[in-house]
This record gives C-alpha cells, structure tokens and sequence, in this order.
C-alpha cells in the first residue's frame, strides 16, 4: 500500500565560507520499507531522527531528494499539483499540536473536511455527530479549540483525521502534549480506528506506548532505518 | 459546483463575522483608502471648478468699426460660433458698453464731465469671445485678424492680453499637473498601505491555511472564502465611507462654499453621487478581492 524505495531528503544551505555551520542537513538518507493495507506501524527515533520528515514526504509536504514513494500505485511526487488534495483526502492526519482551526468549533472543524470532499450537508450532520460520538466528544462540539483541554482537542484532531474513512492515518506524536491518562485514551482510540480496519502511522518517541502497543515497529536513527521489527520494542 | 460555492460564501462570510482583529483592521484600512480615493475625486472636482473659473476671467474682445451696423456684428458672430476653438462669444452693443462705462465711472467726476462735453458715444460695439480652452486663444485671434473682416473690425485686443492668457494657461496646466501628480502618489500610497495591512492578515492565517491544504482543501477552496472576506470587507468599508462623505460634505457644504469660491461640495456630491458609489465600492472590492488573491497565493504552494 505505502512504499518508501531508497528515500533520502538533504536540505542544503547557502552558507558563508567562514560558517561553522555544515553546507547541508542529512534528514532522511535511503530509507526503503513497505506498509501493508491494515497494518499498524510506529515510526521511533530520537527528535531529529527523520519521522516527521518520512510523513512529510508521504503527504507530498516535501519533495525526496533521491528515491521514490508509492501510495497504491501512484508515484507520490509524480502526482500533478491540482491533484495533490485528493491524495491528501486518503489520508487522516493527528498532529502533536492539534492544528485545529481557532476559529472553528469542534463540529465545524470536523465538518471542514467532508464540505472540502463536497459531501452533502445531511451526510455531513449525521457523520459529524456520529464520529464526535466515537470520540467522545459528543457535547463538546459547540466548543471553540480554545475552551477544550489538551486531551479534547487531541480527540477532536483524531475525528478530524477519521470523518472522511481514510485509507490512511498518520499521527505524528500525537500523544507528545498530553498527560499519561490522555495519552492512554488517544492509544486506545487509534488501536479502535486500526480494529476498523485503517491502516494507522504512529510516529512517536514514547517507550511506553511502543512496548505497550507490541505492533511492528521502525526505528531510525540520523535519517537512516536501523531497525524494522514485526512486534518491536523501543530499543534505542 | 454551486454546492462548493455556496460553502465558499458561507466560509467567507464565517471568517468576515468571527475573526473580528483582522476584519476590523482590515475594514479600517479599505475605509481610510476608500475616502482617500473619494477625496481625490473631491480635489478633481474642486480644481476643475476654480479653473474653470480662473479661464473664464480672461477672454479676447473684437471691436467694431463705429459705422458696422448691428446685423453685420450679428451676422459676424453667426460666422464666428461654430469655429470649433470658440466657447461663446457675448455681443456688447455700443449703448451696453456705455452704460456700463458710466455706472464704472459714477464715482470720477473727470471722465463724467469729458463724456458730456463729447456729447456722443465714444465707445466702440464688441463681441466678448471665450474659448474653450487658454491654448485656443491664438487661433481665434488669427481668424478675427482675417482680411476679410477688415471692414467692420475696428482691432482686436489680443496682444494686449496675451502676456496674460499665457501666463494663465501656463498656472492651468501647472495646477492640473500637480493635481495629477499628488492624485497618482496618494493612490499608490494608498494601495500600498492596504495590500500590506490585508498581506499580514492573511499572513496571520498561515497556519490554517496549511491545515486546509493538509486535510485536502484545494486551492481555490482554500482562497474562495479569503477572496469572499476581501469582497465583503470592500462592500462594508466602501458603504462606511459612503455614508461617511454624504453627512461629511452635506456638513461642511454650505460651510465651505465661499472659501471655495462658491463650490458646494454637498451639490457636487449628490450629483456625481454614481460616480462616488462606483468608486468607493469598486475601490473597496478590488482592494480586498486583488490583495487577498496576491497575499495567499505564498501559502498555498505545496
């Protein structure tokens, strides 16, 4: 389904002759591996490691300096411009810090994804309400991000990433600005979605959660993969 | 399609009603720029008038011999109206003349008295002549010089005021000129000044806008509802400063007619009041649709 072949993002750097700084950063350096349809995967690393520059790149966010990604059978970084959105729309994002629209409720920044999908309104109502539900939120929806705590709108960043039945979704630390009980339920929520039969990305760099979670496990280390087990541990 | 749309205009108008910092601060400056603008139209409307009136002062007067009888004047000036340089031409006959010489000279005994002893009138019929425009003067002069008219011409008054006519068509132009140039300067000060203002409201929204292009949002669904926010700021501001210049000048009209040689900026106002419409309007709407389209397209490169 997802297929990184020889993949490797430097970022080079105009600098000037006395600079201590070096010419160019190594973020991701040929980085090869496969993620089957259903499969729940953890990416693992120090900060710096190269995780959030792999989801970058699947999301066609950055372009691979070498090396190609596959999403299905599409090319990633062969799609044209105008149809980058509806690769997008095949993959749910949760962020570590929600990126929720402020000035949007909770329903609304739900709904946002299925009115850009074109998505009738009744649909709209009744999914919204429904995966609100899901994720417990259901009284909440009114709320602006701003009167919701962490875990809430963490919840909320989940629904988002669900309404429209991705094939895909990618959560990149998503439990990295949350408490221990919040964390527990935002596991157990993306252990529910990947139970439905998603296929689910977790980057994070929570030892807890990976040995807990016992699914397969990549862990890179300086940009490149070091490690690629079935049932991992964090190991670093 | 109009699914879309719909959903654009209700964003755009979501965006209008809850993000009040940038739409206040965007709606001040399109109001500011607005009567900028309108003011311009204003100033145009001012100086055309007092030049206008300033041309009207000087005008070029044919004389008439004292034996050309009133028809051939006439029937000269039937010749003279449709020279294409020529505005108007007022005919002075040689009784309007005096009587207007004596009620001048009530006051000077001296000329009184030589009047009485010369005992008939002096004075000489004229054809007071305006033209269109101060450059114009010359032509007309040349054709009133004609040969052909040397019978009832008695002379033309031309040199005597063509230092003077020169110097006003000189002011004229210099004055348009000026009018032009600080019309020109304040305009693109102006548009600077709000493109900037709505760049950084936009540039405040950058992390939206890449949460939209993360959750699939294509652009124009991105840029629609910033695009309508411009619209509805532009109607708004252009409605404020509407309202704004109709109580202003209904205000100050009256108020400021002598000071501005009898120019009533409430009659100018509600005369041109399409004009003024159009400007404020079309001015606040292109300023937000124009601004929003150039300021978002940075954020929407993927």
């Amino acid at each position: 389904m997802i297929k990184f072949e020889k993949v490797s993002k430097i970022y080079l750097f105009e600098t000037e002759p006395q600079s201590r700084r070096p010419p160019k950063s190594v973020a991701v350096e040929g980085v090869s591996f496969e993620i089957q349809t259903g499969e729940f995967v953890s990416l693992v690393g120090r900060s710096g490691a190269g995780k959030t520059t792999l989801l970058k790149l699947l999301l066609a966010e950055e372009k691979p300096t070498a090396g190609q990604i596959y999403f299905g059978k599409e090319n990633v970084h062969e799609i044209e411009r105008a149809k980058i959105p509806n690769l997008r729309r095949k993959i749910g994002v949760v962020f570590q810090d929600y990126k929720l629209l402020s000035a949007k409720t909770a329903y609304e920044n739900v709904a946002y994804v299925m009115a850009v999908m074109g998505a009738p309104n009744q649909v709209i109502e009744s999914d919204v309400h429904d995966v609100l539900e899901i994720v417990g939120l259901s009284e909440r929806g009114h709320h602006f991000p701003a009167q919701l705590s962490g875990g809430e709108k963490q919840r909320v960043a989940i629904a988002r990433a669900l309404i429209h039945r991705p094939e895909v979704i990618i959560a990149d630390e998503p439990t990295g600005n949350l408490d221990p009980y919040n964390t527990h339920d935002i596991i157990q929520l993306l252990i529910k979605i990947h139970d439905l039969g998603t296929t689910v990305i977790l980057a994070t760099h929570n030892k807890e959660v990976i040995n807990h979670l016992g699914k397969r496990v990549l862990t890179l280390e300086q940009g490149r993969l070091i490690r690629d087990e079935q049932r991992g541990k964090f190991i670093l | 399609m109009f699914l879309a749309l719909e959903r654009i205009i209700l964003l755009g108008w979501e965006k209008f009603s809850r993000d009040k910092s940038s739409t206040w601060a965007a709606l001040i400056v399109t109001a500011v720029v607005v009567f900028m603008f309108s003011s311009l139209l204003f100033l145009q409307g001012v100086s055309v008038f007092l030049l206008s009136r300033l041309e009207n002062s000087v005008d070029v007067s044919v004389y008439f011999a004292q034996d050309a009888s009133e028809e051939d004047i006439l029937a000269f000036k039937e010749r003279l109206l449709p020279v294409p340089e020529v505005k108007d031409a007022v005919y002075i006959s040689k009784d309007k003349a005096l009587e207007e010489f004596v009620a001048l000279h009530k006051n000077d005994q001296f000329i009184v008295d030589a009047l009485e002893t010369i005992g008939t009138n002096p004075l000489l019929a004229s054809l007071n002549i305006l033209a269109k425009d101060p450059g114009q003067y010359p032509k007309i002069a040349q054709f009133l010089e004609q040969e052909a008219f040397s019978g009832i011409v008695e002379r033309v008054d031309y040199k005597d005021r063509q230092n003077v006519i020169q110097r006003m068509e000189e002011l004229t132009k210099g004055i348009r000129l000026v009018v032009l140039i600080v019309s020109v300067g304040l305009a693109f000060i102006a548009v600077l000044v709000a493109f900037n203002t709505i760049r950084l409201t936009i540039y405040n929204s950058r992390d939206e806008i890449e949460v939209m292009r993360l959750v699939g949002a294509s652009n124009s669904f991105i840029q629609g509802p910033f695009v309508v926010q411009g619209i509805v700021v532009g109607v708004f501001g252009g409605l404020l400063t509407f309202l704004f210049l109709f109580f202003l000048s209904w205000f100050a009209g009256p108020r400021f007619e002598s000071f501005l040689s009898g120019f009533n900026l409430f009659e100018y106002f509600t005369s041109h009041v399409f004009l003024f419409l159009a400007l404020e309007f079309g001015v606040g709407i292109g300023l937000g649709v124009v601004s929003s389209v150039v300021a978002i397209q940075k954020y929407l490169r993927i």
